[in-house]
């Protein structure tokens, strides 16, 4: 079959495996950082297995590897088949897979030797962040050059988050790594002081708005329609919460400074759009669920169908929890406890990981040429565990951010503090030991999906599956 | 801030907000070509991947009240406090101000409950069960970093327990050492010295404090001490409170007593630092927390 009339899913099936192996990957090393704070001797004093380490590991590896894989695999999945048209460049796209796994390899050797930029989700060295700018033009260029193709006028919903989020992470990287090298693996950033904090969490937040939000929203635009079988909720809607929430992440930043030498007016800024943020962030939640309306039914029946909408459930919970955070009284509570880091994987778990995993349900079975995954009863599996190991996460990091805020407010009547920083570390180690058992919980069900992947794998009709461009209807 | 970035900052805040009200008031009142569907209902007429379609029912109305609730409350909050470039708000608020009301009140509260143990001279408050439990917390946040929860010290931080002051135990030198700090100035001999006669002054020193040596290396170290050392730990090694130089005679190191320990100090000189507190926690709670470490020792001396 003539390449110009099939789409690229060879990319596609590739993004889509190593977004499974990543993801136990990143997991894993989560898992073993978590029983680092219960047990910090683990490590057994080498220093490239030590927490410090690991843990910008950790998150470059779930958030880039893991979660940046499965976007490059549905974005370029979902814009070829809401485009009718195949990849802009096939070359551009494979040199989008191979450069983004040399950046991840380069990562996993990189972070654990100590090599570090010490900015928080940009820590890899300069010539890592170069190779990751470079994937990311190629990436643009083949996804809107994908979009200039299409051969339907109007661009689908799903697309705009796509593009939102690829342009946005192209400006963040760039602005956020300019530095001056003084060697091949150390450079100085160009910006100092409370300014240079400010455009790291300018990227940071955004990271969070663009990469983990808006990314992940263009997947559920597409796949949560599909699995469902119905109509998006709301054309309007879709177009009133996708401004709004691509121009107002962009001001929230500051919130991650309160209290700190960031100016009072920068502060008071980042809090009150990180307010004005909430509705603009339930209106993809509101689409997502609505569009379940008439069909409610088939939550029954379809795990796939389940984990996007628990997804979608955690994406409120955590877009609710979010603003509520930002507000300097309660944030002078939840600021460097536990709390925050609950709150991250309401997200990360909850969201991220979820509608990343019903999404690819939803997509390996259509990738390999098969009518549906190997077994519905081990998806079912891994969504009970998913859900359980995420509630389990996130209450205990409730419970030790909330008592950890409490006990470092507590003073004697002479103005001591009540209790030592030790003392509160002590009662935090239960929760520790709990969250430990949620996130082993959620990464078995990882293990159950690859093996789950791999069988459908095994039932392919063949090995490079060409599907044929479909026509455009004519409505 | 410049003029130019005070406007920069109002307009596009005030202008984005606006902006944004005015996109979800447009779309939520914009009317839309609808076409004549069945059972489905209708949708924008949109289709892509052969089933993929997009109704356009109406944006929920308790969703647009509460984003115009955020901006309600953003804006007010604005009003309130500093945020539009220059402006500080109503309220005057701000993050500095809130500290120090908040430290004033706590010392409010402090002065207030403890007002009658700042008149007692330090003396008597080392009696005082309620001076002593307040010097206590004091100390353990305070102190007990470097001179250990059980105030007995480490290697380079005295012990506070024992009847052995570097820099006097009386209660105002004491009281002081905690105000002002300290800072000892050890000088290294290793240079002027060498090695050798390094050694032969360690092993006098060890002797001064009544330690069995050899005779001969004493004596010949003996002459050094009186040349390098005398000067500040005195011609019989008994110390110099002003200075800070220990009594060496005691037999109580801050450095360790071994000769190893005492070369490295003779050869390598020692800095130690006892940071000023009075900045940080004020006259009471400086005068409470040298009752309580006074304390300490007493009750070592009776426990002997």
């Amino acid at each position: 079959m003539a390449h110009s009339t099939t789409y690229n899913d060879r990319v596609v099936r590739q993004f889509a495996w190593v977004t499974v192996i990543w993801g136990i990957v990143g997991m894993l090393v989560g898992v073993i950082i978590a029983a680092q704070l219960i047990w910090p001797e683990l490590g057994a004093g080498i220093p490239w297995l030590s927490y410090g380490r690991l843990r910008p590991l950790h998150t470059n590896a779930v958030i880039f590897a893991f979660g940046g894989s499965g976007l490059f695999a549905t974005s370029y999945y979902v814009v070829q088949r809401t485009c009718h048209a195949r990849l802009f460049s096939d070359k551009l796209a494979a040199f989008t897979f191979w450069g983004w796994q040399a950046v991840i390899i380069g990562a996993v050797v990189t972070l654990p030797l100590g090599y570090t930029m010490s900015r928080e989700y940009a820590e890899l060295v300069w010539p890592l962040s170069v190779l990751v700018a470079l994937v990311w033009v190629a990436y643009a260029i083949v996804f809107f050059g994908t979009i200039v193709k299409r051969q339907v006028r109007h661009i689908y919903v799903a697309n705009w988050f796509f593009g939102a989020y690829i342009l946005t992470i192209a400006v963040l990287h760039i602005v956020n790594n300019l530095a001056i090298p003084t060697s091949w693996m150390h450079s100085y950033p160009v910006y100092s002081g409370a300014v240079d904090a400010m455009v790291q969490w300018w990227y940071g937040h955004n990271a969070v708005g663009f990469f983990l939000t808006a990314g992940f929203l263009g997947m559920m635009y597409y796949f949560v329609p599909k699995q469902a079988g119905r109509p998006v909720y709301s054309y309007r809607l879709s177009i009133v919460h996708f401004w709004s929430l691509i121009a107002i992440y962009m001001w929230a930043g500051p919130h991650h400074l309160h209290y700190t030498s960031l100016p009072d007016w920068v502060q008071s800024l980042g809090m009150v759009f990180s307010v004005m943020l909430l509705a603009p962030s339930w209106g993809g939640m509101i689409n997502g669920i609505m569009t379940l309306s008439g069909a409610w039914h088939k939550l029954r029946t379809d795990p796939i169908l389940r984990f996007m909408i628990v997804a979608l459930s955690f994406y409120g919970m955590s877009t609710f929890e979010g603003p509520m955070m930002s507000i300097k009284t309660v944030n002078a509570l939840s600021h460097y406890t536990d709390w925050t880091i609950g709150h991250v994987h309401a997200g990360a778990l909850g969201w991220v990981a979820m509608i990343t995993v019903g999404s690819l349900y939803g997509l390996f079975p259509r990738l390999f040429g098969v009518e549906k995954m190997y077994s519905t009863r081990l998806i079912e599996w891994h969504f009970w565990v998913s859900t359980i190991g995420t509630v389990l996460y996130i209450v205990a990091m409730w419970i030790a951010g909330v008592m950890q805020g409490l006990m470092w407010r507590t003073f004697n009547d002479d103005g001591t503090l009540t209790y030592t920083f030790i003392e509160v570390l002590q009662q935090t180690e239960p929760y520790y030991i709990l969250r430990l058992f949620g996130g082993l919980v959620f990464l078995s069900g990882m293990f159950i999906m690859l093996y789950n992947v791999y069988k459908t794998w095994q039932m392919r009709s063949t090995d490079d599956l060409e599907v044929p461009v479909k026509a455009p209807a004519h409505a | 801030m410049s003029a130019f970035w005070h406007w920069f900052v109002v307009i596009i805040t005030l202008g984005f907000t606006a902006a944004m009200v005015w996109l979800f008031i447009a779309t939520g009142r914009a009317k839309v070509n609808k076409q004549p569907g069945g059972d489905e209902g209708e949708t924008t007429g949109h289709v892509w991947d052969e089933d993929l379609r997009e109704y356009n029912n109406p944006m929920p109305r308790w969703w647009l009240w509460l984003f115009y609730l955020s901006v309600a409350f953003a804006l007010g909050y604005l009003v309130l406090y500093p945020g539009l470039g220059r402006y500080d708000g109503t309220l005057g608020w701000t993050q500095e101000k809130q500290y120090e009301a908040e430290m004033e009140q706590a010392d409010e509260a402090f002065r207030a409950q403890f007002a009658e143990l700042a008149d007692q001279p330090i003396e008597q408050l080392t009696d005082n069960a309620e001076a002593l439990r307040v010097g206590r917390n004091i100390f353990a946040h305070n102190c007990s970093t470097c001179h250990g929860s059980d105030a007995r010290g480490a290697e380079g931080y005295p012990n506070l327990t024992d009847d052995h002051w570097i820099w006097g135990g009386a209660p105002q030198r004491v009281l002081e050492s905690i105000q002002a700090g300290r800072q000892a100035v050890m000088p290294p001999l290793g240079d002027n010295l060498g090695e050798q006669e390094v050694t032969r002054t360690a092993v006098y020193v060890q002797q001064l404090a009544g330690k069995p040596v050899d005779a001969s290396m004493a004596a010949a170290g003996e002459k050094l001490f009186q040349q390098n050392c005398a000067a500040c730990h005195g011609p019989e090694g008994t110390g110099n409170i002003h200075l800070g130089a220990p009594d060496l005679t005691a037999g109580v190191y801050t450095y360790g007593g071994d000769l190893d320990s005492i070369r490295e100090t003779i050869r390598e000189g020692r800095n130690g630092v006892m940071p000023a507190q009075m900045e940080l926690i004020g006259e009471i709670r400086t005068r409470l927390v040298t009752a309580y470490v006074l304390n300490l020792s007493q009750n070592d001396d009776a426990e002997n």
